[in-house]
């Protein structure tokens, strides 16, 4: 070893020995929890090696509804939520007196505390004995019958859930587009302009590809964020979401490792690594459209 | 297609917002732009040459004046209803398109009757493409082609619609020298066999010169005169011009007239008739100088500097604004570059004459 290359090393050491104790230990850790069955955390023994942490998960009914719930949250807020980010973006770049106003009205929700917004959101969904909540006095002013969105039907919760999601995630959004589509050369759109190009042909010809990665790295992150979402859930639902009937998968895994029913490691870290490899599938996927749709 | 500008004036309220100020861009600018001709928009930057451009082209209003095209009167029209091509400084080719579909773009903007078919669009880029030369390229993207061949496909996509005026805008800034000279030999080209009214936008002179069929020199937005490039190089009408045009630019002197005689410092250069007595400046362009022994402008020799075809010889003068003047001689008349003086004497067609106030010229007749 050339005493350049040790002095390198050197250097490198402290992070080296964060990432490798903090990290790479735990990931392979979880791997190996993953594999050794009937494991014991007090005693820290196992019976043998296999795949029945796997099947149990896949068979346990809880961990069935809470991927139904997760996909179901993947599929519906991160479409909207990029979506309505593009509108709002758009329409706010389009704008220009109370600009700056409406772009901190948008991005209120990002500085807001987690537990504040809960709250606000209680109030709004929530059925309690001296009131029905604000949205309920809404359907019934126009003449609709209560629903418990919080106790509820399904769907109901389900709504509210995703409600919440996009509107915790849109101000970020928000933010990148406005910043993206800003970026974009205005000579374009003279260009456009003197070719006689109409609004909507400058939009999905020109703006759209200009700023397609920005949004895509909104869409993987959104991908990857709405899989891990959990501690929103709690806050709508409260801790015990398997008998709510919201739970999610990495709330599942969190379930196995410290909830009612936990001290499975095992279980939680096959959970664990199902979810990233359905992430990791999601993500290659998007990769791949990406190529042909994305413009850098 | 003849183009009319008339008393054109274009207010912008200052970018600082807390003076009420506002920025004259252009200022009463009146000209027309024959049919079929190549026109230079010349002068420095923040002259108003570019907003002149915009406003022909529509992306900006005129406060006041009015531009026809021959006879419709497009003041009020947006630039998609005028007919116009612009080729933007930077090109502005959509990076995510191939040559192809940035040609074809203006087309399939096309709506109704006027609709060409498909197989006629692919035609008319292609006819546009062969025009600038870059039909091998379509199916590549723009980050692919050099600064040449961007702009020749910028042009291309101006042109596909065969627009009524052609507009350029800075055309040759982004290319380097030797693509500069090829370039504007092809928008010469181009503009000649589609004979399309044509006019473009420089702060280089050179350039404006050697192609154009009339320039329009431009100072703070005000026109300080217009006409053959030759015409205005030979006959211009203030010292701004006079400085503006020609490489290498003219040498100007602090100079006096009395009694029917200009003198550059002390130094009598020539009798002259038609300018009253007082200080004045006098320009002589390089090309102005004729190495003389008996010459009665005496310089200090700085350098000889041989370039080939001629010879350049720098000097410095008492009288003289800058530093040192500089005169393109032919090789042919020898200058002892290990002189300490060196004399001239000046071609009376090569030498104008200023107030020294208003920076007007001052006409003259040499005896």
């Amino acid at each position: 070893m050339k005493r350049t290359d040790f002095k390198a090393w050197l250097y490198l050491l402290p992070a080296m020995l964060f990432l490798g104790v903090f990290m790479v230990y735990p990931l392979v850790d979880v791997l190996v929890y993953s594999f050794e069955e009937g494991y014991n955390s007090a005693s820290q023994t196992f019976f043998g090696t296999g795949l029945y942490n796997y099947s149990y998960v896949l068979h346990d009914p809880y961990f069935l509804r809470a991927v139904k719930n997760t996909l179901i949250l993947v599929v519906i807020t991160v479409p909207v939520s990029t979506g309505l980010a593009l509108l709002i973006s758009v329409g706010l770049n389009s704008i220009k007196p109370l600009k700056e106003l409406f772009q901190t009205v948008y991005f209120l929700p990002y500085v807001t505390n987690t537990l504040a917004v809960g709250l606000v959101f209680m109030i709004l969904f929530k059925k309690t004995a001296y009131s029905d909540g604000l949205i309920n006095l809404l359907i019934n002013f126009f003449g609709g019958i209560s629903v418990d969105f919080i106790e509820g039907p399904y769907w109901a919760k389900m709504f509210v859930m995703c409600f919440y999601t996009i509107w915790v995630v849109l101000p970020f959004k928000i933010l990148i587009l406005t910043g993206a589509l800003a970026s974009v050369d205005k000579t374009y759109y003279n260009a456009a302009r003197i070719d006689g190009t109409s609004k909507w042909r400058i939009f999905t010809r020109i703006t759209l590809p200009m700023i397609s990665p920005m949004v895509f790295y909104l869409v993987i992150t959104g991908f990857i964020g709405a899989f891990k979402a959990y501690s929103d859930e709690v806050a709508l639902f409260g801790t015990n979401l398997n008998a709510a009937g919201m739970n999610t998968i990495v709330g599942y895994v969190y379930d196995m490792l410290y909830g009612n029913s936990g001290g499975y490691p095992s279980y939680a870290s096959a959970a664990a690594l199902i979810l990233f490899a359905v992430v990791l599938t999601i993500t290659c996927i998007n990769l791949m459209v990406s190529r042909k749709n994305v413009h850098y | 297609m003849k183009v009319t500008l008339q008393n054109l004036t274009k207010l912008y309220p200052s970018r600082n917002k807390a003076s009420k100020e506002i920025v004259t861009a252009v200022s009463d600018f009146s000209f027309e732009i024959p049919d079929g001709k190549l026109i230079g928009l010349l002068g420095p930057s923040g002259c108003g040459k570019s907003t002149t451009l915009n406003l022909i082209c529509g992306l900006e209003k005129p406060t006041s004046g009015r531009i026809f095209f021959g006879e419709d009167d497009v003041t009020d029209l947006p630039p998609e209803n005028r007919g116009v091509g612009l080729v933007f400084q930077n090109y502005a080719l959509y990076p995510h398109l191939t040559v192809r579909q940035n040609i074809l773009f203006p087309l399939q903007n096309i709506k109704g009757p006027d609709r060409p078919t498909k197989a006629q669009m692919q035609e008319k880029a292609l006819n546009a493409a062969k025009l600038v030369q870059i039909d091998e390229l379509m199916e590549r993207r723009p980050g692919e082609l050099s600064g040449g061949q961007q702009q020749r496909v910028a042009i291309a996509r101006a042109l596909v619609k065969m627009p009524r005026v052609l507009l350029l805008d800075e055309p040759l800034s982004n290319l380097d020298a030797r693509l500069r000279l090829q370039t504007r030999e092809e928008i010469r080209r181009i503009q000649r066999e589609t004979g399309i009214t044509t006019v473009f936008v420089t702060h280089d002179q050179e350039e404006a010169m050697s192609i154009s069929d009339m320039i329009v020199v431009m100072k703070k937005g005000v026109v300080q005169q217009t006409g053959r490039p030759q015409d205005v190089y030979d006959d211009p009408v203030n010292l701004f011009v006079a400085k503006f045009l020609g490489t290498p630019a003219i040498n100007v002197f602090s100079a006096r007239v009395a009694e029917h005689t200009l003198y550059i410092g002390e130094d009598p250069i020539m009798k002259l008739e038609g300018a009253g007595n007082g200080e004045v400046w006098a320009a002589i362009r390089p090309e102005g100088f004729v190495p003389d022994p008996s010459g009665p402008l005496r310089c200090r020799l700085i350098a000889v500097e041989v370039m080939g075809r001629d010879t350049s010889v720098v000097s410095a003068h008492g009288a003289c604004a800058a530093s040192s003047l500089r005169a393109i001689i032919s090789s042919e008349n020898a200058v002892d570059a290990a002189a300490d003086e060196v004399r001239f004497s000046v071609k009376p067609n090569k030498l104008f004459i200023f107030d020294r106030e208003s920076e007007e010229r001052i006409p003259f007749r040499a005896v």
